[in-house]
């Protein structure tokens, strides 16, 4: 789960890490008030910025110096409701102004090749750190960190030394790249970026922005981590199926898919997209993984939450069953079928194979529903989703 | 002979008390799987029955289990929560295979216990988050269906446990030596590279079917891997090609972030190594059919 800017500020905030005032707002006026608390402290001064998860926001105009609290609320009013790279903004945080000597940049990521992490740093903050790693790679430093031992004196020495640091400067920054660890492991994260960590003129290092990404596995020991997931973002549908504990992703296609498990499911994607070009285009509509052993019930829920997006035309039923039984993927299916009764006009193309097969398959045959396709290969059955999807 | 995993394997269960790993050991048992036991430190002492009389003892440890069984794999069932302790209690025990079948464990956690291992030697991970891995009519440990084929001699190496059940499927007539689901998280204790090394150096194994999906740059170091050491025949096969970028698909790994983790990325980067690459998985698996009749010839 990625994190707002504001959210990553006050995460930084509470483990002790050098941040900056900062209100979030979600209308001008609400931006106006932040603006007259927060900006008292830099004569007046604040930075009313775009709360999106995507970069770039600064080019497209989303992040904007106020000199006033009428300017604070005249920036809200121009930024909330602005599209950034297809993100609509409803959030703006009014952040207090500083006065910036240098930019830097730090980040501590999972490095999946060595399978440690990774602390990046440099002395060249504020740029795109992927445009600074192409054009200036020496600018870069990168020290590889132990999961088990982190970023201890030694650790931390090293990585300032490698950026080119020294002296005042480095002292003052250790202690804070030390916090953002302490971020990074405390809270699970697999991502604390900060870009730019800036140098005041008064000699402080504060961290201005933060990209923060926490690992929704660890959920189990952070129960506050729940509350900082953007429900209004989420599309409906996807919502619904969380709450079924399904795993669905919305797309854009018109075919619906259920599989079982996540890299067969990715593959019926592809499958029905390379179908689909035969039939006008047709693409996937969603991308649903029914997991491991599912019973017909999960099956039956999973056929719902699908049918009940008005852009899907045909339904692509695509499993092979490892622990999943065909039988009880077939029960699922015939029993949703009945519930939504002769409602329901949309085909479905049902392609099962592998434990207890030839059961799931009976099971079909003998209920021989008028709108239940059984083919015996992924192929075909994707290209007779995509055919009937392009009928309907 | 197979890798990693042989008719010799004896194999411990973690966790083989609870639900699944109750479901699981019998699954294991009926493929031929030697279990010698399981671990428990509540029901140390204790034996559980399985079908056909066969009862599994419990013991309180891994190093427990080991010392009286004479163990060299562990198939861990632990819930997510707690399969760290469960893995650095079995590094610690020196097992030498540890196959963690547990989804949903958290990065760090995987972060830490692989560190560990790496640090202290001895031990290879296979996951976590994995089916785990078959040597057709040898041995089974973890999820892989025994059913679907039989031995033979292609590898095959997979993020993905469905793939593997499918690709399994398709060359059944073929067979395999082994096949290794070595799962689709961010990080885990067996890569690509490493079983792509121990399937080159396999006598019993012709050719070679790579299963990958979108996400980190794995493929692409596996591709390069090949295109240095690997003599013999690899087919490959890439999931994810209409995935939109920075939704996740499924697997905590399976993400593609801007211009990187792309599954055309991925395919470029392995045919430039030599190695061909399906379309579909009944393509690749064409692909592989040509490969062993050629070199049956």
């Amino acid at each position: 789960m990625d994190l707002f800017e504001y959210q990553a500020r006050d995460m930084f905030e509470k483990h002790g890490v050098p941040v900056l005032a900062g209100a979030v707002a979600t209308t001008p006026e609400e931006a106006r008030e932040a603006a007259e608390r927060i900006g008292t402290a830099s004569g007046g001064v604040t930075v009313v910025k775009a709360q999106v998860k995507t970069g770039g926001r600064g080019k497209a105009g989303g992040v904007k110096v106020a000199k006033s609290t009428d300017e604070a609320e005249e920036h809200a009013r121009a930024i909330l409701g602005m599209d950034i790279k297809g993100h609509t903004v409803h959030r703006v945080m009014i952040a207090q102004g500083a006065r910036i000597a240098e930019e830097y940049y730090f980040s501590i990521l999972l490095d999946r090749a060595n399978r440690t992490y990774l602390a990046m740093c440099s002395k060249e903050g504020g740029m795109e750190i992927e445009q600074l790693a192409v054009e200036r790679p020496e600018a870069l430093a990168r020290v590889a960190v132990d999961p088990n031992v982190g970023i201890d004196d030694a650790k931390v020495r090293e990585i300032v030394e490698a950026a080119g640091f020294a002296g005042d400067t480095a002292a003052r920054i250790e202690p804070v790249l030390k916090t953002l660890w302490t971020v990074y492991r405390e809270e699970d994260a697999t991502l604390v970026e900060v870009n730019p960590l800036v140098r005041t003129e008064d000699g402080d290092i504060v961290a201005l922005d933060g990209k923060v990404t926490l690992d929704a596995n660890a959920g189990f020991r952070h129960p506050d981590h729940e509350a900082l997931e953007d429900t209004a973002e989420t599309d409906p549908l996807e919502a619904a199926a969380k709450e079924k504990d399904l795993n669905y992703v919305k797309l854009d296609g018109s075919v619906g898919i259920i599989g079982n498990g996540a890299g067969l499911v990715m593959s019926t994607l592809d499958v029905v997209a390379y179908a689909g070009e035969e039939f006008g285009g047709q693409k996937p509509a969603n991308f649903l993984d029914i997991g491991g052993g599912a019973s017909a019930e999960v099956m039956a829920n999973g056929l719902h939450i699908i049918l009940s997006d008005p852009q899907v035309k045909s339904v692509f039923v695509n499993v092979f069953g490892g622990i999943t039984a065909c039988d009880a993927v077939a029960n699922g299916i015939v029993g949703a079928l009945d519930a939504l009764g002769d409602e329901e006009d949309r085909a479905l193309v049902v392609r099962l194979d592998g434990n207890n097969v030839e059961e799931g398959r009976r099971i079909l045959a003998e209920r021989n529903h008028p709108r239940v396709t059984i083919e015996d290969t992924m192929d075909g059955a994707a290209r007779r989703a995509a055919e009937l999807a392009s009928q309907n | 002979m197979a890798i990693f995993l042989t008719a010799d394997s004896k194999v411990i269960v973690q966790g083989m008390t609870g639900s699944e790993g109750m479901k699981h050991t019998q699954r294991m048992l009926r493929s031929g799987t030697a279990i010698v036991g399981g671990v428990n430190p509540r029901k140390a002492g204790t034996a559980v029955e399985f079908e056909g009389g066969v009862s599994v003892p419990v013991f309180g440890t891994v190093a427990e289990a080991m010392e009286a069984t004479g163990a060299d794999v562990s198939v861990a069932f632990v819930p997510a929560a707690f399969t760290k302790a469960a893995a650095v209690e079995a590094i610690d025990a020196g097992i030498p295979l540890l196959v963690v079948i547990t989804e949903g464990v958290a990065v760090k956690d995987t972060a830490e216990f692989y560190n560990y291992a790496a640090e202290k030697g001895g031990t290879r991970i296979i996951g976590p988050n994995c089916p785990g891995l078959i040597s057709p009519g040898a041995s089974n440990a973890g999820i892989i269906p025994a059913d679907i084929s039989g031995g033979g001699r292609i590898g095959l190496v997979s993020k993905s446990g469905t793939l593997t059940y499918q690709m399994m499927y398709e060359l059944r007539d073929f067979g395999f030596s082994s096949a290794v689901g070595i799962g689709g998280d961010p990080i885990i204790g067996t890569t690509h590279i490493d079983c792509l090394e121990a399937f080159e150096n396999d006598p019993e194994t012709d050719a070679i079917v790579m299963i990958g999906e979108i996400g980190g740059d794995a493929e692409e170091r596996a591709a390069a891997y090949i295109k240095e050491h690997v003599t013999k025949p690899v087919v490959g096969y890439v999931a994810g090609f209409t995935a939109p970028e920075g939704k996740t698909m499924g697997h905590a790994g399976a993400i593609v972030s801007g211009s990187s983790g792309t599954a055309q990325a991925k395919k470029e980067a392995l045919e430039a190594a030599g190695v061909k690459v399906g379309r579909t998985p009944s393509e690749t698996a064409h692909l592989m059919r040509e490969i062993m009749e050629s070199l049956a010839g």
